[in-house]
């Protein structure tokens, strides 16, 4: 299973690295390096594709694959709250990788 | 457009577009500022912030965006196609952006620490770089606020979009939801943030009929007129406000005299009536309105002038029938182009849709004379301010025309005088004309007295008239009896054929 993550921010405010950090986070420890893919939008360079996404808030992470697309908004500090969207529950490390 | 920057006096205003609007706002939409219009559901806020960017493009070359906050693009170009709008050629040719802030159905949000409404604002500022906008609709902005949890920071970053607006050099129009025609503004408490200038649209249920209304209830450093303002939402023109208040009394005045279709009335009245004089007939049923009516449209058929006859209790046939026992050829007159009649039960539209077709029907026609039959038929569809409203409305677009107008008025009484629709009309209107029943010696007789006449001199004999094949028969004054418009003729007393004698005929007057 692979995952596709767009995360949405306005610059490099305080907001949008923490989000950064805490995405990356999420990401090494649920994750093998293969199984995911992070894309970083700055909507202040690329304003179209905020559009196209609807965008409303910053940072927001957009879950496009696996469906269904999911919008998590907020700095993902709230980690069991992202892990939630993302359908993933608190595993093990070494249960890395999904479970299909 | 100039800047305003350094005027910082004088608050400049864009003109908006809807008519009536710039009448009532002296001049507009303050340039460079947001106004929030608020509204129940249904007011019409959404048509006027949408018609705001629509008109701006239509008429004054400015392009717009407009952000919608509820309904998806696609949704809004398809409901207002209902009033002619094309908004999805404006999109395609580059006049108009959308940014569908709208929240997709299903739509699960997940909020999981700090943020805020930053991306909006970018979406906004790219939308207004890319189309050169000067106008911005926010639509409706209370739409956004269940989307997320905290209603302050939303609240927050309204306003600092709002700020940034006003930064971009556009006009705002921010619509509002509330939730009673009579209570808070909006809302979230936006107009808090947001109160420089606030617009409120009503859709009042008055006496079972839908009124709407709109006011300027603040427009911060400018003028404007005070009060609400009826208006209407059709197909042609969008809202259309009837800016009753601000009619200007300026209209040019002839003393070319026209006939009123009765030799002897022309008389009367010393000579005919002006040409661009509004006359009131007023009598109980069956007096002979209708037929005065008809005596003044065959007048002008006669000089070969088009006349326009808004007919509220007949349909056309039977006027057709009815005039031609009397001599008057309607068809052939339509036929050759000299009569328009146009025919509708009060009850098939609200007064305001009324004055608004009927304008638009004298702007087409350009008629010389215009005729109502009758007024008193339109008093039962609407309350009283309405009516008058619309009396004031049809009366002065009349005048402006600079055309002889003729209103046709029912009086409830068979005998005395008093209407209501006469005290709305009477002091508008420049002629009166009373036809009253007189019950004489066991007989209904029928009397005729011109009460007023502007600027001239007139008859102010009460004269019996009949009614026959040829039409309306003006004869002698009554003699010898008094109390006529009272409704209680006294008469004189003495010999039975002296009285006689003294009514009709009699060279010298008995008081």
């Amino acid at each position: 299973m692979t995952y596709r993550l767009k995360l949405y921010i306005t610059g490099r405010t305080p907001h949008s690295i923490r989000a950064i950090e805490n995405l990356r986070a999420i990401c090494t420890s649920q994750f093998h390096e293969e199984d995911y893919d992070i894309e970083v939008i700055d909507i202040l360079e690329n304003p179209q594709l905020a559009e196209d996404e609807k965008i409303l808030a910053t940072p927001t992470l957009v879950k496009r694959l696996p469906t269904p697309i999911r919008k998590i908004i907020g700095d993902l500090s709230d980690r069991e709250k992202v892990l939630l969207g993302l359908d993933l529950v608190e595993t093990a490390r070494t249960e890395k990788g999904g479970q299909e | 457009m100039t800047e305003t920057k350094d005027a910082s006096n004088l608050l400049q205003k864009v003109p908006v577009g809807i008519p009536g609007f710039d009448n009532i706002s002296d001049g507009g939409l303050p340039l460079n500022r947001s106004t929030i219009i608020s509204g129940t559901s249904g007011a019409g806020k959404t048509i006027f912030g949408l018609q705001f960017v629509i008109a701006g493009v239509r008429e004054y070359e400015e392009n717009g965006v407009i952000v919608t906050f509820e309904e998806t693009p696609a949704d809004l170009i398809c409901n207002v196609k209902s009033l002619g709008w094309d908004l999805g050629a404006l999109v395609e040719s580059g006049r108009v952006a959308f940014v569908d802030a709208s929240r997709a159905p299903g739509e699960q949000i997940l909020e999981t620490g700090n943020y805020n409404l930053s991306a909006l604002m970018v979406r906004i500022e790219h939308a207004v770089r890319k189309v050169g906008a000067r106008r911005v609709t926010l639509d409706s902005v209370g739409s956004i606020f269940p989307q997320f949890t905290d209603s302050n920071l939303v609240r927050r970053e309204i306003h600092g979009i709002v700020g940034a607006l006003r930064l971009l050099g556009v006009t705002t129009v921010i619509t509002v939801e509330r939730t009673e025609e009579y209570g808070a503004v909006g809302r979230f408490g936006i107009e808090e943030f947001v109160a420089d200038n606030v617009l409120i649209v009503r859709n009042v249920l008055v006496q079972e009929q839908r009124r709407r209304t709109i006011e300027i209830l603040k427009y911060r450093g400018t003028s404007h007129q005070k009060g609400e303002f009826p208006f209407t939402i059709d197909a042609v023109d969008g809202i259309n406000i009837m800016p009753l208040s601000s009619i200007e009394l300026c209209q040019k005045s002839s003393n070319v005299r026209i006939s009123s279709g009765s030799k002897e009335l022309d008389t009367m009245c010393g000579g005919g009536l002006y040409r661009d004089s509004i006359i009131l007939v007023s009598g109980a049923t069956g007096t002979g309105k209708t037929l005065m009516v008809t005596e003044f449209v065959r007048a002008a058929i006669k000089a070969e002038e088009p006349a326009l006859l808004f007919a509220f209790e007949e349909s056309p046939d039977q006027l057709r029938r009815n005039t031609a026992s009397w001599g008057v050829d309607y068809v052939d007159a339509e036929k050759r182009g000299f009569l328009k009649i146009v025919c509708s039960y009060p009850e098939t539209a609200g007064l305001e849709d009324h004055l608004l077709n009927m304008k638009r029907i004298i702007d087409e026609f350009k008629p010389k004379r215009i005729a109502v039959d009758s007024m008193s038929a339109l008093e039962r569809v609407a309350p009283v301010k309405g009516f008058r409203e619309f009396v004031i409305g049809i009366t002065s677009h009349i005048k402006h025309q600079e055309v002889a107008g003729m209103f046709s008025n029912t009086t409830s009484m068979l005998m005395g005088s008093e209407s209501l629709t006469e005290t709305h009309i009477s002091t508008i209107t420049d002629s009166i004309i009373m036809l009253r029943y007189v019950e004489l010696q066991g007989q209904m007789r029928r009397a005729l007295m011109v009460l007023k006449m502007r600027g001239s001199s007139h008859d102010k004999q009460i004269r019996e008239y009949v009614i026959d094949g040829k039409g309306l028969n003006i004869k002698e004054a009554f003699r010898g009896v008094s109390g006529i418009l009272a409704g209680r003729p006294v008469y004189g007393m003495g010999d039975e054929k002296e009285r006689m004698g003294e009514m009709f005929g009699g060279e010298e007057p008995v008081s």
